[in-house]
């Protein structure tokens, strides 16, 4: 049988008895976009809204992706499923990319004793042009997952700097990765990337400077009020396997935190409609470009051309046409 | 629809330090537009066959220096079988070219061998993977 004869439907259907190549397949699908992969959306939709969602964010060698595979490790040896979308940038010059997350994940997996490599599943994604830390496949990926009975499902951005938040959009729960000597209280007031955390992890705490980062970042978070949910400020050493656990407790009290409160509904509210928006920006500017090229649109263009029509007026009058 | 990039799975197995080479040809796949799924050093035949499903890739290229390629390279693609995966198998680095016929028998798509220029490297992956 060749996977590539088969409809979106049968896919699922293997996928669902555990086929782990169909699971591939599926996650090509939903990368590549399109009628098949809006298909994947609308079948998967539905048994969807179980899983956490935990989003990893942090700077580029913060150390994200060693703290994913040993949570992910730790959590399949405690009998979960598994799932990992690891993000790493495609290139803006000629759109390839190194994936190069999953070596540092794999090896913790096959590593820790009773984690059961097929009850982990990692996938790795290039953000094919997409700005904001994720790929556009992202709330798909996760989607398929979550209807697959994968709980929870860990997202790791690529390295991002200060304003790349998409993250938050995209998961329950997001933990913000620093290292000692990331910058001091005033970067930590400024806006961005801390300002969305509900967990803060400081990787590589054997180093110098572990504990101002801490102090700083305990500070920031002083100067915030009271709100309900306080992000804790987690020590860990990725590498060495220090901390992680705590990591995977705070995780899971997030959890219950989100639906105590009822918090969890409204940020998957704000979840369903950011995808909404997305793709109706990305239906828009499909119908723009295809107003352009009609026989009204020349027309216009061609007196903007003359000088005799100016552009803002031009958009306008084509305005009408989307 | 833009054409999906070609996602390719590139590792060392066993005992074999090696890793320049590979990350040279990591680096000049990127630049031809590829996305590479990097595992590096000291991996195992199962471990770069479940990663070659999981990431649904189109090819696994495999970089041997230890001069193991007679029994690594043959291991891989009856592993690749034994899956139901239909992912080709490129061999690089350093293979005698009296060893190259008896590589490509045992069902390896390709052997990129000492020499083999940027161009010609990313043109063999590019015509082993078949468009779909």
């Amino acid at each position: 049988m060749s996977l590539r004869d088969l409809t979106v439907p049968e896919l699922l259907d293997e996928a669902r008895s555990g086929d782990r190549r169909a699971i591939g397949r599926l996650l090509t699908l939903v990368e590549r976009g399109g009628e098949a992969a809006d298909q994947v959306a609308k079948l998967t939709h539905p048994d969807a809204g179980k899983a956490h969602v935990v989003g990893i964010t942090g700077a580029p060698g913060a150390g994200k992706s060693t703290l994913t595979g040993r949570l992910a490790a730790g959590l399949a040896a405690t009998g979960h499923r598994v799932a990992v979308v690891a993000i790493d940038p495609s290139s803006p010059l000629n759109g390839g990319a190194i994936l190069g997350d999953r070596i540092r994940m794999d090896e913790p997996i096959h590593a820790t004793e009773g984690a059961d490599p097929n009850n982990v599943f990692i996938r790795s994604m290039a953000t094919r042009g997409q700005s904001g830390g994720l790929a556009v496949a992202v709330p798909g990926a996760v989607r398929l997952f979550d209807a697959l009975g994968f709980d929870p499902v860990i997202v790791e951005t690529v390295g991002v700097g200060q304003i790349e938040v998409d993250i938050t959009a995209a998961s329950d729960t997001t933990v913000v990765v620093v290292t000692p000597g990331w910058g001091d209280a005033v970067q930590a007031n400024k806006a961005g990337l801390l300002e969305v955390a509900d967990i803060f992890v400081v990787n590589k705490a054997e180093r110098p400077g572990a504990s101002d980062a801490r102090r700083d970042l305990e500070l920031m978070l002083d100067l915030g009020g009271h709100p309900a949910w306080r992000p804790p400020i987690l020590m860990t050493t990725a590498v060495d396997n220090v901390g992680i656990d705590e990591v995977s407790t705070a995780i899971s009290t997030h959890l219950g935190h989100l639906r105590e409160s009822g918090e969890i509904d409204t940020r998957r509210g704000v979840r369903a409609r950011s995808e909404v928006a997305t793709r109706l920006h990305a239906f828009l500017l499909t119908r723009v470009d295809e107003t352009m090229a009609t026989t009204e649109g020349e027309q216009v263009l061609a007196d903007v051309d003359d000088g005799t029509v100016a552009p803002v007026e031009a958009a306008h009058r084509l305005s009408n046409y989307i | 629809m833009m054409q999906d990039p070609i996602r390719i799975v590139l590792a060392k197995i066993g005992f074999d330090g090696h890793d320049r080479g590979l990350k040279v040809v990591a680096r000049l796949l990127r630049d031809a537009g590829f996305e590479v799924i990097y595992l590096g050093l000291r991996q195992t035949t199962d471990a770069v066959v479940a990663v070659a499903e999981q990431e649904d890739a189109d090819a696994i290229g495999l970089s041997i220096h230890n001069g193991g390629h007679l029994t690594l390279a043959p291991r891989m693609v009856a592993a690749v079988a034994e899956r139901e995966l239909e992912v080709p198998v490129i061999v690089g680095g350093i293979v005698p070219d009296r060893d190259i016929q008896a590589l490509l028998d045992s069902g390896v798509a390709a052997v990129l061998g000492p020499g083999t220029s940027a161009a010609d490297v990313v043109a063999v992956v590019r015509t082993t993977v078949a468009p779909e």
